[in-house]
């Protein structure tokens, strides 16, 4: 264990023909992403606080919380839209999450109505945190957010286009693009709420995924230079035959760091972690489904020819 | 491959000391044999982790625009009445920061004339005062300029932050900060508070202070007649009592106040002293009013209305409420402080309890050191010793990039604490390239030292290209997104330059020592 490797995950000198199964990855990837977006406009995406605005307050009764007893008193203090939800595992957390309110003085105005009211129907019940976001806040961050990310995908583009050739760049970027509209159709189905934490966890998977496809694509490209009469089919199922074992291994790395933070991280981190596992997992597996795939048919003619002296050849 | 120079492995020894000694300010405050000149930089953190108290306000400059027009008014008014001129239909419009009125036919030009007195020219400023402007019918308008306006709220902004700053210190909450953002926002960051309630109340009173005489003639339950207002008794609201709306002194004009007990009574009051103008205001009022009642007026509603029983000449008074010994400190705080130039609103708010935490923190950090020790056991069994290299190189990262985020002051969340540890797990791919590469280059039948060379050198073009692309998309998102997205990719992009350091740089040095040392005849790999 302390001097040679113990394990492999695959052994050398696979060759599994990946491009085989390149039209499935491409449809069950054009499926999924296109359900994502369906599920992003219906029923769209579980806006968190940092979003949708509101008030959420976390509370620990003295005693086993009184749900019930706990809604009416709310109900009673002019709160009907309280919704209250059980945290922890003693049974006495209760997170009160309260809609927007018009102003900021009638939001405060609730917040303190919910704590004169908890405080009578629950004695000695601590507030532990309270939280409270303007909705007017939210749109603006959302709208820059995405511009920024858009700006962010042609850099990467204008970059692999730089140090590779423009069909790696697009097969990329495309994929990129794929990997994000899954996360958020994952989103949409666990009903992680969608907030500053979770879009941090979509720009590291963007972060790992880029990284991963420019691993396998650097090899097409090195291959391209060495076996220059290689067909391109045979030659990126090569690539990602030679690169396998280090895909397999960073994504094993990745993927362990995350299963701690998303079994017992608490609640602070398994959202975070989930669409970390997610991203990981379709992130490797894009490179190998969705991005060589893309650049074999953008590059079957081009770049065998660019890589190559000028002759005919077949692809 | 094998070679390095001693400076350049000194270097690297030094970076990776420096990086260590850097962290550890971070294990508590600064020792007594510390000097001050020595920077002491830790990382702060953040809210779910200390509790404590962060808010965004907003002042209302519709607020300001409402009260500068309706003063542009009187203005106007008094201006128009001194040069002995006719108007009709003298109002004034907030949103449109204009007032309007019609002078009489055959007065326009004096009128014009007249209210030049208007237009100033602020210090520094780049627009007048106001403008004036006269339609063919007669109307005229004083409009006030938008650029002028805009100074205005910046100006009742910067006081606004005075005002709370010296709020919060006098409150005695410690390590507070107020920073201005955007146009019209303040954020307050007011770490480890136990009673975050009782500073929202003394950031968003606004404070304002007036001395009205009660109007026993008004009708009571009516509407208030022309020239009076009928306010709310603070500590009872269903209460009220109709006062004169003009103000008989102002609290602009206190000039201390303080907490203390009524010998008499034994009850909390607030005693406070008027400037020179103020007290011969009081003076003159309290001599003209006695046996009427005066009330003292709180943002809008009565604190209380006691009858003047003799004229108070000294500018001395006092106020008692109904106050706990808490509520006399904190009135008598915001009167020393001064009023808010206009109201303030908590538009985002998060504050979070000493007792939170606790529970939380053991969670997540049980499960990012599991996450690491997960991390550093694949890596030794997968890779071997070349993989416990990585390890150490991983550590060293760790500790890296924990004394640049230090240095940068920058907040750590629990969220942010496992972007690290997921930016550290990536971290090793550029370990994993060069062990693959190397064992590649070994099974083409290389000898170890040539397979080292080659598999350093082939790995280094993936691993520069690979960084280089995530690098510049976190940088164009530092650039273009949102403050949070920011912090996050500052931190991806520290994480990524550390990262090439030690995984390629430190590696190749802990590697070639060891090669040096053994020559082995066949690589572990």
């Amino acid at each position: 264990m302390f001097y040679r490797p113990l394990f492999r995950f695959v052994p050398d000198g696979t060759k599994i023909r990946f491009m085989r199964g390149r039209f499935a990855g491409l449809i069950t990837s054009a499926v999924l992403s296109t359900a994502s977006l369906i599920l992003f406009f219906h029923p769209g995406l579980n806006m968190g606080l940092d979003f949708k605005g509101g008030v959420v307050l976390e509370v620990h009764t003295q005693t086993q919380a009184n749900f019930p007893g706990l809604r009416a008193a709310l109900a009673q203090a002019g709160l009907a839209d309280a919704n209250l939800q059980s945290f922890g595992t003693d049974g006495q957390g209760v997170l009160i999450s309260l809609e927007s309110r018009a102003t900021a003085a009638q939001t405060q105005t609730a917040i303190s109505e919910a704590e004169t009211a908890l405080n009578a129907a629950a004695p000695g019940a601590k507030i532990l945190s309270t939280q409270a976001v303007g909705a007017s806040v939210s749109h603006q961050l959302f709208a820059q957010g995405l511009e920024a990310l858009g700006l962010s995908f042609l850099m990467i583009l204008i970059y692999i286009w730089f140090r590779f050739e423009w069909q790696f760049a697009v097969g990329a970027v495309a994929t990129l693009v794929l990997d994000t509209t899954k996360a958020i159709g994952f989103m949409v189905l666990t009903r992680i709420p969608f907030d500053l934490v979770t879009i941090a966890a979509i720009l590291t998977i963007i972060g790992y995924s880029t990284n991963d496809k420019v691993v396998v694509y650097d090899r097409v490209r090195e291959n391209l230079r060495k076996y220059k009469s290689m067909p391109l089919r045979d030659l990126i199922d090569l690539s990602i035959n030679e690169t396998l074992n280090r895909t397999l291994g960073t994504s094993g790395t990745v993927f362990l760091a995350a299963l701690p933070l998303a079994l017992f991280g608490g609640t602070a981190l398994s959202g975070f972690a989930m669409i970390m596992l997610f991203g990981i997992v379709v992130g490797t597996s894009s490179s190998i489904f969705i991005a060589a795939p893309i650049l074999l048919f953008l590059g079957e003619h081009r770049l065998r020819r660019s890589a190559t002296l000028p002759k005919a050849h077949g692809g | 491959m094998l070679y390095f120079t001693r400076a350049k492995t000194l270097g690297i020894l030094f970076l990776c000391l420096l990086g260590a000694v850097l962290c550890l300010p971070n294990l508590g405050p600064r020792p007594a044999f510390v000097p001050s000149f020595v920077p002491w930089n830790q990382v702060h953190l953040g809210l779910d982790l200390k509790g404590g108290s962060y808010l965004l306000l907003q002042i209302d400059t519709g607020a300001i625009q409402k009260q500068d027009i309706n003063s542009l008014v009187d203005q106007t008014r008094q201006l128009l009445v001194n040069a002995k001129l006719g108007y009709t239909g003298l109002h004034g419009d907030a949103t449109a920061e204009q007032v309007v009125f019609h002078a009489l036919p055959g007065q326009e030009q004096a009128a014009m004339q007249a209210l030049r007195a208007l237009i100033t020219y602020a210090p520094n400023a780049a627009s007048p005062s106001v403008t004036l402007s006269l339609a063919p019918d007669g109307t005229i308008t004083i409009a006030v300029p938008e650029a002028t306006q805009a100074q205005r709220n910046a100006q009742a902004i910067t006081q606004a932050i005075t005002i709370i700053e010296r709020r919060i210190d006098g409150s005695g909450v410690l390590n507070a900060s107020i920073a201005r953002q955007g146009e019209d926002e303040i954020v307050v960051q007011l770490p480890g508070i136990s009673d975050p309630e009782r500073v929202k109340t003394l950031i968003g009173t606004t404070a304002h202070m007036t001395f009205q005489m009660v109007d026993s003639n008004a009708p009571p339950g009516q509407l208030a007649p022309l020239g009076d207002e009928t306010l709310p008794m603070s500590d009872n609201p269903q209460q009220s009592l109709t006062v004169f709306s003009t103000v008989a002194v102002d609290g602009a004009d206190l000039e201390n106040a303080q907490a203390s007990t009524d010998p008499q009574s034994g009850q909390w009051v607030v005693n406070f002293s008027l400037n020179a103008r103020g007290a011969r205001e009081f003076a003159d009022v309290t001599t003209a009013n006695v046996g009427k009642l005066f009330a003292i007026v709180l943002d809008g509603k009565i604190i209380e209305a006691p009858v003047i029983r003799e004229p108070i000449t000294g500018g001395q008074g006092q106020i008692s409420g109904n106050f706990t010994a808490q509520s006399a400190t904190d009135l008598a705080l915001l009167l020393r402080a001064g009023a808010l130039p206009a109201p303030l609103s908590i538009v985002e708010e998060q504050s979070v309890g000493p007792e939170l935490g606790a529970d939380a923190i053991r969670a997540g950090a049980a499960a990012l050191s599991l996450g690491f020790v997960l991390v550093l056991a694949f890596m030794g069994t997968f890779y071997g010793l070349f993989g416990w290299f990585a390890n150490i190189a991983l550590v060293v990262n760790l500790l890296l990039m924990l004394a640049i985020l230090s240095i940068m002051g920058a907040t750590l969340t629990l969220p942010g604490m496992a972007g690290i540890l997921l930016t550290l797990g990536m971290a090793v791919d550029a370990n994993v390239l060069i062990n693959e590469r190397v064992r590649e280059e070994t099974r083409l039948g290389k000898k170890p030292l040539a397979a080292l060379e080659a598999g350093y050198k082939r790995a280094y073009a993936t691993i520069i290209d690979s960084n280089v692309t995530t690098l510049l998309a976190h940088v164009t998102l530092f650039i273009f997104g949102s403050p949070p997205v920011r912090g996050f990719a500052v931190t991806i992009c520290v994480g990524i330059i550390t990262t090439i350091f030690t995984a390629t740089v430190l590696v190749r040095l802990i590697t070639s020592r060891w090669y040096i040392a053994r020559r082995p005849a066949q690589l572990p790999v």
